[in-house]
């Protein structure tokens, strides 16, 4: 029984990746390219260990932008907006950030406490809207995230601008290094050799662990987690055991937006040191398809986060070598993602056939042995 | 058909349309010399224009919505339709560009169709999968077929010819067998009578250098109105969206209905990114669509799911969009306008004595007639959000008294409750 559900809960992803692989294969095929080589380049450039790092830190972004959807999804709640989200949170937090002087801990954590207040605020309103005026989030955050991208714009242009830098590149003022989270080299080169190519795994990979755990004990430990699995499983029943749904709805949304502030900051700490306009635009789109691929549980949209982290930094070896289009890469995700949801529902759909033949077995097995005489 | 053939609704439009031109005419005339595009001519034109791809993707979500499938895969149909309508345009020509277009809106509404229908997928989860894959295969097939082209890359198309235009004859000098018809509207526009002038040059705008393709498109909302509510096909459509055991039971084939009507909507969206591509900017550009998609299912939504409502709104986003495009000044005369319009509600409320929306609305409305008077124009990232804002003002004021069909979002399985 138990291995039976755990087969039927790999056979979707693995199928849906198979298939998707199949289905991108044919597709160079067509276009008459050799999928065999494409792939095989793909995966001696992809098994190499800067490539990896680059792995671990899109995986950190995509990561955190899978758990800010999947927090949503868990109550049938579609945030779309993450997008808008954690571009805004990005600009103001990393302006706070060089706005002030503080101890080295203290200063990274105001960061990410204006980042998350600032996601949450403005996934809030789309809450808001939807539980007072009754605006579907998906249109409400959608619009939204034009008018984000309007104030990123805004205030890079005018009260965020970095006066004193000389470059063309507009950015905000730089974060001091009491503000920016050091990297992990040191740490993965006492397994491996050095890390050439100027390239840092990003320590905000730890941050997005301890938020998928957070993630994880919150669903499975806490009111507040068990009223929104509740409310996504059924409202109605939710409701009647005396579930607030509209107080879920804000609920969730704060808590999304909270998460989708951090996605920007693994780059900005990290990395960048300010917002300018080499900012990773399009993650929170990226999480979409991250979260559905893992099926909003805090270890599928980690096993997801990697696999299409690693594909994003594989695929740029195909524009170099070989005649393989690298967009091949984005169509393969695509697939995965329409065919992962597929694949589910038709799994959950024989499980749930399953469950009602062993229950209907029961039943008639134990409807035989109290009807017979004693 | 039924709505806009009914008298009395007729007439409430033409009040509704006389009340508009009388409010922009005197908001122009404050508003000179800043601008003078508020309502003109050529804004009329360039509204229609702005508002048909919107129009299309509304019209394809009513037709999937009174399927009781929810469409959120519009905006990546019309990401198709733009590139398929684009490449047909170069290979065959812009009608067949058009016909293309509309068949790779198609295939979008297809897979959705197989995921939400067949496979009982979620339509939001179905629908977002769609707009991630669709700009992704439009990448890797630009790649294909228009790297190799002179004026074509990677992002874009080389250029593509639009269809021909109409101007109508005797009203908007149009030609009636190679004679040049008198320009009417346009005369009369240009003999600067107040009001008479300003509603001549609507008129005019909307009569004049009108795009076929635009005919076609403005033809499809009465079509739809007639083929959803006046057919049986129709007819089953919606009782499948209405409430898909009961039809099931009278015999409808209710996955059949869905189908047709989720490929119908596709190749509505697939059209107005033909539309967006051969008409509006005679090349195919990557992210073209900019959300228009989306804005289309915000029409579907306060247009109460019927085609005379989205059409009006695809009016709203249109002049919105057309006056961010046009003249970015026009833009700050329009917070007169906003202004005006919230000071309008706040005055509605006060009479209808709702105290706490009244306060709302007139502290906005000051607060907005303030921002017009204390600034020469509007920052430059506020036009083009302007569409996006409006909806969501729209809704926001809006949805209360909407109704959707009652089985829309939900999955259906023969023989399951």
């Amino acid at each position: 029984m138990t291995i039976r559900r755990i087969a039927l809960a790999l056979a979707a992803p693995v199928g849906a990746f198979a298939f998707s692989v199949a289905l991108s294969s044919l597709v160079l095929l067509a276009v008459g390219t050799s999928p065999m080589e494409a792939w095989l380049e793909m995966l001696s450039y992809g098994s190499r260990l800067e490539t990896l790092v680059e792995t671990g830190n899109r995986a950190t972004q995509l990561y955190l932008a899978g758990i800010a959807v999947a927090i949503g999804f868990r109550m049938n709640l579609f945030n779309i907006g993450v997008e808008g989200q954690y571009g805004l949170a990005a600009i103001l937090a990393a302006s706070a950030g060089a706005a002030v002087d503080l101890p080295p801990v203290l200063h990274v954590a105001l960061i990410m406490v204006v980042a998350m207040a600032v996601g949450a605020t403005f996934a809030g309103v789309a809450g808001y809207l939807k539980v007072s005026r009754g605006v579907h989030e998906v249109i409400s955050t959608i619009m939204l995230n034009a008018v984000a991208l309007g104030l990123v714009g805004f205030f890079l242009r005018t009260w965020l601008l970095d006066e004193t830098d000389t470059t063309l590149n507009m950015k905000t003022p730089e974060i001091p290094p009491s503000g920016r989270f050091p990297n992990l080299n040191g740490v993965v080169e006492t397994f491996t050799r050095e890390i050439s190519r100027g390239r840092e795994l990003w320590g905000f990979l730890l941050v997005a662990i301890v938020v998928g755990v957070l993630f994880h004990l919150f669903l499975s430990r806490t009111r507040a987690g068990y009223d929104l699995r509740a409310t996504g499983l059924n409202p109605f029943a939710a409701e009647a055991a005396g579930v607030d749904p509209r107080a879920t709805v804000v609920k969730a949304m704060l808590l999304s937006g909270a998460v989708a502030g951090l996605i920007g900051l693994p780059e900005i700490l990290g990395h960048a040191h300010s917002y300018d306009l080499a900012f990773t635009r399009g993650l929170g789109f990226a999480g979409i398809a991250v979260a559905l691929v893992g099926r909003t549980h805090p270890l599928g949209v980690g096993i997801a986060a990697l696999l299409f982290g690693w594909l994003d930094s594989a695929a740029p070896i195909l524009d170099v070598v070989g005649d393989t289009p690298r967009e091949i890469v984005s169509i393969l995700q695509g697939v995965v993602v329409l065919s992962a949801v597929v694949a589910f529902e038709v799994v959950s759909r024989i499980r749930r056939a399953a469950e009602a033949r062993d229950a209907a077995e029961a039943t008639r097995s134990s409807a035989t042995t109290s009807g017979s005489p004693s | 058909m039924k709505g806009l053939l009914r008298s009395s609704m007729v007439f409430r439009w033409m009040v509704a349309a006389l009340g508009l031109v009388v409010v922009l005419s005197i908001i122009q005339e404050l508003a000179r010399p800043e601008t003078t595009d508020l309502i003109s001519a050529g804004t009329a034109e360039s509204t229609l224009r702005r508002a048909v791809p919107i129009l299309l993707a509304g019209l394809g979500g009513i037709w999937a919505e009174r399927a009781g499938v929810v469409n959120i895969g519009l905006e990546g149909m019309m990401v198709l339709g733009t590139w398929f309508g684009a490449w047909g345009a170069l290979e065959f020509g812009p009608w067949w560009g058009m016909a293309i277009g509309m068949a790779g809106g198609a295939g979008g509404g297809l897979i959705h169709a197989v995921a939400t229908v067949s496979f009982g997928v979620d339509h939001i989860i179905s629908g977002v999968a769609v707009n991630i894959m669709a700009p992704a295969l439009t990448r890797f097939l630009s790649r294909e077929f228009f790297v190799n082209r002179s004026g074509g890359g990677l992002t874009q198309s080389p250029r593509v010819e639009s269809v021909g235009e109409l101007n109508v004859p005797f009203v908007s000098g149009g030609d009636l067998f190679g004679w040049t018809t008198p320009d009417l509207f346009g005369w009369i526009d240009d003999r600067n009578w107040l009001l008479v002038s300003d509603a001549a040059a609507l008129l005019s705008g909307i009569t004049r250098s009108v795009s076929w393709a635009t005919v076609v498109a403005l033809a499809l909302v009465p079509l739809s109105v007639f083929l959803l509510w006046r057919t049986p096909i129709g007819l089953r459509i919606r009782a499948s969206g209405e409430h898909p055991v009961g039809a099931d039971s009278l015999g409808v084939n209710v996955y059949r209905m869905k189908f047709l009507a989720v490929m119908v909507s596709g190749g509505l969206a697939g059209f107005g990114g033909a539309f967006i591509a051969i008409e509006q900017t005679g090349i195919y550009r990557e992210n073209q669509v900019q959300g228009r998609g989306f804005i289309g299912l915000a029409t579907v939504i306060f247009g109460n799911w019927q085609p005379a409502g989205a059409f009006l709104g695809s009016l709203l986003f249109g002049f919105a969009d057309a006056l961010q495009l046009r003249d970015r000044t026009a833009v700050h005369a329009l917070l007169l306008l906003v202004g005006v319009a919230l000071a309008a509600l706040a005055v509605r409320a006060v009479v209808q004595r709702r105290t706490r929306p009244a306060v709302l609305l007139a502290v906005a409305s000051a607060g907005v007639l303030w921002w017009y008077a204390v600034t020469e124009e509007v920052v430059s990232e506020l036009p083009p959000i302007t569409p996006h804002v409006a909806t969501l003002l729209v809704l926001v004021f809006a949805t209360s008294r909407l109704r959707m069909p009652a089985g829309n979002g939900l999955r259906y399985r023969r023989g399951q409750e």
